[in-house]
């Protein structure tokens, strides 16, 4: 009688991945300015406001927004060593995270992880600096979900160098065995660090490998915000239904280098701004304008909302205080 | 009338250019590791080589850290002499098995008939905010453990010679570079990242430790960046007119005990200075040792600087708070030094 028709995406969903993925990339920007203050002319690593590494994910928003719209605060998140895309569109306190990566006590952390050492427990938020380590932590709280009886999943985001690790491997494995609501989100920029997908992994994507595993497999391109949205919608409801694990791969762009200060010699100069030209921002933007007929101040709207909440952030971590020196010696255990 | 200058090197060039100077000597040397083609490691350690040697000797590899140090293990095993690079020393925790299961161990258990010439060199410290994961040294964990020699230079001189011997040596070993002494252009500028450095191969042993400073009145005992702060620290002490005597331990497995009891009975104090976790480290055996060979020749309870067993935080107050530095050296010995 009826065809199948592709479901529309509302645009209540689209608008709200349009404002996490334009807060993110304002977020980012920003970032990249105060990592910069105190660090030229020259460039020194330790010095500044915001010292130590920062990756960056500008350029990579879909992935976080088009999976995170499917997800609730009971949901858990796991993300690595570039995380705030993930954080943000999961709803971390901003204001608390970006205290955080300047090394102030209101931070999530009181100063002590740092931009690649945020957690947020109230939103179910966790990323860490070793390469892979977040896969297994969400398959435990896919295991906890399970165990206590609830629909909640949980999703691990890694990067496309990650999924070359043991301990994708390993999780996957157990995941699937368990049939636990785990979802493994592989964001492919291309590279891990200066390494080239092409030299690090011995198959086109990693959708491929879900059927070593025995589980459901699938591929979104050129960072399309939607298909991402279509495909997260897909894996969430088959984790929530009791129908075990995805791998979902998406081809992302990573805008800037690996981290800030990467020389980037390992790729075209002509490269970024190819990629730049394929911005998911504008494409949605347009995409609002177009088939969803916003207005520009509609949009402006929107845009003006993100940024202004990311400016309080920043203005709230700059106010903040540093702890105290001796506060280092606090939290090796909990009371 | 023009002096010959010296030749002076960062660090990163030093190893890179001991690693080059075997790889011509010996078709067998490889290296393999996370970003060490192109990039030219993280910490600059391999730079050049791919230029040198290309693709088949310098092994760009992915994020897949025991299958490649396991399989540094099987080749040095067929007699290759593979020098795997693991970036920052706080990823031992995805390979540690083939680290301390195998590499230390197959020579052992095979009573000697198994010989693993290889190197794991392996960046260490802190210092720049890079937080729990990515500042520690763990020289302890690795020292601790039998059946591999572990190294820590803290020169551009020794970081090429003792890089020498580690690719010449039979036995496995794990050479410990610190990030601040590679004198790389995005970190802090330390005079100490570079010195003099003969361009013709030599070697540095790798079971001695070094007297970089004469004294009478104390010996302060350091590992890489803290040998450079205790020497800092002795700069300033000689202006208060006591006289420390520097030991840059350099090998921490096999320890030289000679150096550190002969400097001891000749000062008879001891400041053990390690960026090391505090309990159950390098300070620990250090005093140990001295405990045992020559305590009565102690004046004063040995004092121990380290980070105060609690994770490396991130905040700069945090971490400053942690890290042992010049400062607090000058405060340990002053105070040794009153109570006497
Ligand atoms: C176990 C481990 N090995 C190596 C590293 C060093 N490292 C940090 S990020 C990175 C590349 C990661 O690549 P990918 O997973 O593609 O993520 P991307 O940086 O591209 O987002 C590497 C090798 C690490 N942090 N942990
Ligand atoms: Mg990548």
């Amino acid at each position: 009688m009826f065809e199948e028709k592709q479901p529309a995406v509302s645009v209540d969903k689209l608008t709200w991945m349009y404002e996490q993925m334009v807060k993110i990339r304002y977020y980012e920007d920003q970032m990249v300015e105060a990592y910069t203050e105190g660090k030229s002319p020259v460039f020194n690593i330790g010095e500044g406001p915001v010292p130590g590494e920062m990756h960056l994910a500008t350029g990579q928003e879909p992935a976080a927004a088009g999976m995170m719209v499917h997800l609730t605060k009971d949901d858990t998140v796991t993300a690595p060593h570039r995380p705030h895309h993930h954080a943000i569109a999961k709803g971390v306190d901003l204001k608390k995270m970006t205290a955080e990566i300047f090394g102030k006590e209101s931070g999530l952390g009181k100063g002590k992880g740092g931009h690649m050492h945020l957690f947020d427990p109230e939103v179910k938020f966790s990323c860490g600096g070793i390469v892979a380590a977040g896969i297994p932590h969400a398959v435990g709280a896919a295991m906890a979900n399970k165990m206590k009886g609830k629909d909640w999943v949980a999703v691990a985001f890694i990067g496309e160098g990650a999924a070359n690790a043991g301990a994708f491997h390993e999780s996957l494995n157990l995941a699937a065995l368990w049939n636990l609501p785990l979802i493994v989100v592989v964001e492919d920029n291309s590279y891990g660090i200066s390494v080239p997908k092409t030299a690090s992994t011995s198959v086109e994507s990693n959708d491929l490998r879900a059927s070593a595993y025995g589980v459901a497999g699938a591929y979104v391109k050129d960072n399309d915000p939607i298909a991402m949205y279509k495909a997260s919608e897909e894996a969430v409801n088959r984790a929530r239904n009791g129908q075990g694990p995805t791998i979902i791969e998406i081809q992302t762009y990573r805008f800037l280098g690996h981290f800030q200060g990467d020389p980037e010699l390992y790729r075209d100069k002509d490269e970024v701004p190819g990629l730049r030209a394929r911005d998911p921002i504008m494409k949605l933007r347009q995409q609002l304008a177009d088939a969803e007929k916003m207005s520009e101040q509609e949009l402006e709207e929107i845009e003006t909302r993100a940024k202004k909440e990311v400016d309080e952030a920043y203005q709230f971590a700059r106010d903040s205080d540093y702890p105290k020196p001796e506060a280092a010696l606090n939290d090796v255990f909990t009371s | 009338m023009e002096t010959a200058k010296k030749r002076m090197l960062t660090g990163n060039k030093a190893m890179a250019e001991a690693i080059a100077q075997e790889m011509e000597n010996d078709q067998n040397v490889f290296v393999l590791g996370e970003d060490i083609g192109k990039y030219g490691g993280i910490f600059g350690s391999t730079q050049g080589l791919i230029e040198k040697f290309g693709p088949e000797r310098v092994l760009d590899t992915p994020i897949s850290e025991t299958a490649f140090i396991g399989a540094a293990i099987g080749s040095a095993a067929e007699g290759m002499r593979p020098i795997a690079e693991l970036m920052f020393v706080d990823f031992f925790g995805v390979c540690m098995d083939q680290i301390y299961n195998h590499m230390a161990k197959i020579p052992y258990m095979s009573g000697g008939n198994v010989r693993l010439p290889m190197v794991l060199m392996t960046a260490v410290g802190g210092g720049y905010s890079d937080a729990a994961q990515h500042s520690q040294t763990l020289y302890a964990t690795f020292a601790h453990m039998p059946g591999m020699k572990v190294v820590a230079p803290s020169t551009p001189y020794d970081l090429k010679g003792m890089m020498t011997s580690a690719i010449r040596d039979d036995n496995p070993v794990v050479f410990m570079f610190h990030k601040s002494l590679q004198g790389l252009g995005w970190m802090d500028q330390l005079d100490y990242a570079v010195g003099h450095v003969p361009e013709e191969s030599y070697t540095v042993p790798l079971d001695k430790a070094n007297v970089m400073r004469e004294g009478k009145d104390v010996t302060i005992v350091g590992i890489q960046m803290m040998t450079h702060y205790a020497m800092e620290a002795a700069e300033r002490l000689a202006a208060d007119g006591i006289e420390a005597e520097v030991i840059d331990l350099r090998s921490l497995a096999p320890i030289d005990k000679d150096t550190i009891i002969k400097s001891v009975k000749k000062t008879h104090r001891l400041v053990v200075v390690d960026e090391d976790y505090r309990s159950y480290g390098m300070t620990a055996e250090v005093a140990a040792i001295v405990s045992e060979e020559a305590l009565y020749e102690l004046e004063a309870p040995i004092k121990r600087l380290a980070i105060p067993d609690v994770p490396i935080p991130y905040s700069h107050v945090l971490e400053d708070f942690v890290l042992p530095g010049p400062d607090k050296i000058v405060e340990a010995v002053k105070q040794m030094m009153d109570e006497a």
